[in-house]
């Protein structure tokens, strides 16, 4: 899939016709009904409905079905170093998997974060041994995110980091971002900022406005985020730098990125679901475990704005922000809880059921946008075109259920979606020419 | 009424219940012996994790003149140093089986958590900055007794409304009885989009003159060293309310403590507009008869079809 390190644990390539599935790859032109061959992990070929021999494969009969290239998300936290009880490599792969996708990139803000060659190392190993996707790792722009020293940038891409960011922490310092640019042109690797100015968010906890007037609880305006992204932005194209916006969600930070782009800046973004499907209505609630996280949840014209970027192509993917955490560490007011919430599980479920069935967003643009966030890394972006390797989600759009309060694959169980009940659901994915989930409930017929 | 967690959960009807039945509790209070039997054999709980002298002592002192049994929990100096979570110390204090916890907590939406954890009706005596229901109530009870409604009439809320629980349920308590609401401060000190709750925004005491009623909010030194305002000294300048600035026939309200010289001049605090040893007094009353609400008023509703042995609810009118 990648030129870059990605590592999953080695297994059974997967052989397998979907028989009569409905297959959709915008980018590869690919739309309509198929027999989906695989063979050794790899897709051998799209035949006619009912026209592929099942010899010495397993077969799966997908009429009703949609097949897509599996996801990728650029943003995920899997807790390892450090963090084991929130999650770690094993747990969030298979979250990832039972969510539909094939590959993630997890952050480096781990304790201690990842900042020097032994921890990708070590990292890549493990993801070796217990990953069910291809996991790549990012490495912290500088040393233990203090936000001052360089990591050993060079270093750190030899020994298999994908790209650098500090993320959960922006970085505060103009000259440190730019010295990073800088190097970049020595070593490659996407810089991916979490943009935030932390004079103007202080010890912000939900989106300034007047949900938060009421709630008399501190807001975090929009124009933190947006003036830092204008900020880098500025900074990148005067160092001819590589950057990646990471979640986006506010109207004027839209506007940042396009205005960037059109002034030529190699600089791309993501959005995640949450920003996608809520507003800061939410917190209305005074749920912590649902609804806090950083950015925050913000008004309804941001959501929209965001919508207009993923469909004009501004924003080119949609990256969960996971951030698993332990049930204490949400079971406390609002003020005081840890922020994020899970997503993997949920993502293409909450969008089908929030954007797609409304109409809101073609199911099409989805999967593309879903499968966006490998370009931004340099990675092969998921195909369902022959001869690629076999990267595919399975899914019933029909299929309704209800997302439960526990049972996730996720070690942690602050989803957002806690108690909703969505229309859509992966049932199968294939990562790496590897079956790496299959949703238990659904039982598939095995050729002789 | 199983909880008192937000004023905003309250009906007009309501809370006009509440303060009758504090009203009846006021005469109550002017007998000899001022104590009821109607919370006899049953705990009250109240836990503060922040300083408070009015609310904590109103809320002990009703919950004694109820005859219920007492339970006072501190934050300082008690398990919570030590490190415990909110929801084990509920879970503690839980197996007492009280009749209510009465819980001042730093952080927003406190008292919603603990209902969630408890069987015992909660009330919210201040979650950060939130909310502060039962100071709501009290302020009610207070201008209604002194103007008999407050339909159309002017309220000034003046000061701090950004980190003041008190503006934000008084506001919302306010409107419900049909007033008039302009909160008026220095514009970093009055949060973005407030004007959602249904009141107008000023930014000068200019047109202070059309208030019935002032209510003025405390000061934090604070604020000045984190650039709300640039100096103390200009705050008072700008916003404090003093003998020129405060008309002969309008009301003067603070949530106190008031910081003398800052947001009120001393000679103000102790003029005859001025209603805050009244609101004072309120307290009292207010919270027996939000205590009364939750812990006993259902129990009067079904009227006893076969004796009334089992009720628990004395009539108000005779003394323990």
């Amino acid at each position: 899939m990648s030129a870059e390190k990605l590592e999953m644990r080695a297994g059974e390539s997967a052989d397998i016709v979907l028989r009569g599935v409905t297959a959709l790859d915008p980018v590869a032109g690919i739309d309509g009904a198929h027999d989906v061959v695989v063979r050794g992990g790899e897709i051998a070929e799209l035949a006619a409905p009912g026209a592929a021999s099942a010899e010495g494969l397993e077969e799966i009969d997908a009429a009703g079905l949609h097949a897509f290239p599996a996801f990728f998300d650029p943003h995920v936290h899997l807790r390892t170093p450090g963090q084991e009880h929130k999650e770690d490599i094993e747990t969030g792969s298979r979250s990832a998997a039972a969510g539909g996708y094939c590959g993630v990139l997890a952050m480096a803000n781990t304790d201690p974060p990842v900042s020097t060659p032994a921890d990708v190392e070590a990292l890549l190993a493990d993801a070796r041994a217990a990953a069910s996707v291809r996991v790549g790792f990012l490495a912290t722009v500088t040393r233990g995110m203090a936000g001052e020293e360089l990591t050993e940038m060079a270093s750190l891409r030899e020994a298999g980091a994908v790209g650098f960011s500090d993320d959960g922490l922006p970085l505060r310092s103009a000259r440190v971002l730019r010295r990073a640019l800088q190097y970049q042109r020595l070593c490659g690797g996407t810089i991916a900022l979490h943009e935030e100015d932390p004079e103007l968010s202080g010890a912000g906890v939900m989106h300034e406005g007047p949900v938060s007037a009421v709630l008399g609880l501190e807001g975090i305006p929009s124009v933190s985020e947006s003036t830092m992204i204008a900020r880098d932005a500025a900074l990148a194209g005067y160092e001819g730098g590589r950057i990646h916006v990471q979640h986006l969600s506010a109207a004027e930070s839209v506007e940042a990125v396009r205005a960037a782009k059109a002034a030529g800046v190699r600089i791309s973004c993501e959005a995640s679901p949450h920003h996608l499907c809520l507003t800061d209505e939410e917190v209305r609630s005074l749920d912590p475990k649902r609804f806090k996280m950083n950015p925050p949840l913000r008004s309804e014209a941001d959501r929209l704005a965001l919508i207009d970027g993923l469909i004009d192509g501004t924003i080119e993917c949609i990256a969960t922000d996971h951030a698993p955490h332990a049930a204490e560490e949400k079971e406390v007011p609002f003020e005081q809880a840890a922020m994020g919430v899970t997503g993997l599980e949920t993502a293409f479920a909450a969008l089908h059921t929030d954007l797609v069935l409304p109409g809101v967003l073609d199911l099409g643009l989805l999967i593309e946008r879903l499968a966006g966030g490998a370009a931004p890394f340099d990675i092969e972006r998921p195909s369902l075109a022959a001869g690629s390797e076999a990267n595919i989600a399975l899914c019933d759009l029909s299929a309704r259920w209800t997302v439960g309060e526990e049972g996730y694959e996720s070690r942690s169980a602050n989803s957002w979606c806690s108690g909703r009940e969505l229309t859509g659901r992966v049932q199968m994915t294939l990562a790496g020419g590897q079956v790496a989930y299959r949703l238990r409930s659904f039982s598939m017929g095995v050729a002789a | 009424m199983r909880h008192l967690l937000s004023i905003g959960d309250l009906s007009k009807a309501e809370i006009e219940a509440i303060l009758d039945r504090a009203e009846s509790f006021a005469e109550v209070g002017r007998r000899d012996i001022k104590k009821v039997p109607t919370l006899r054999g049953r705990t009250v709980v109240t836990l503060f994790y922040e300083a408070s002298t009015r609310t904590s002592s109103s809320f002990e002192l009703a919950a004694k003149r109820l005859s219920a049994d007492l339970v006072s929990v501190k934050a300082a100096g008690s398990s919570v140093d030590k490190g415990e979570s909110l929801k084990d110390t509920v879970a503690t204090l839980s197996a007492y089986d009280p009749a209510a916890i009465v819980l001042r907590h730093p952080y927003a939406g406190a008292a919603q958590l603990v209902a969630d954890w408890t069987e015992a009706a909660v009330v919210n005596a201040g979650d950060g900055k939130h909310e502060h229901p039962s100071q709501a109530l009290l302020d009610v009870y207070t201008l209604r007794r002194r103007l008999g409604s407050l339909e159309g009439k002017r309220i000034w809320i003046v000061g701090d409304v950004l980190h003041s629980r008190v503006a934000r349920s008084n506001l919302i308590a306010f409107g419900a009885m049909g007033a008039e609401l302009t909160v008026c401060g220095p514009p970093a000190l009055i949060p973005r989009g407030l004007e959602q709750l249904g009141c107008r925004v000023e930014h000068s005491l200019e047109r202070l003159g059309e208030a019935e009623v002032i209510y003025a909010l405390r000061l934090q030194r604070e604020r000045m060293s984190e650039s709300f305002v640039p100096s103390i000294r200009e705050y008072a300048a700008h916003f404090q309310i003093d003998s020129r600035r405060l008309g002969r026939r309008q009301i003067l309200m603070h949530p106190g403590p008031v910081n003398r010289g800052i947001e009120l001049s001393g000679e103000v605090i102790d003029s005859p507009q001025s209603l805050i040893a009244e609101q004072v007094a309120s307290g009292l009353v207010v919270r027996m008869a939000i205590l009364y609400e939750l812990l006993a008023a259902g129990d009067e509703k079904p009227a006893p079809a076969i004796g009334n042995g089992a009720t628990r609810a004395t009539p108000i009118g005779q003394p323990a």
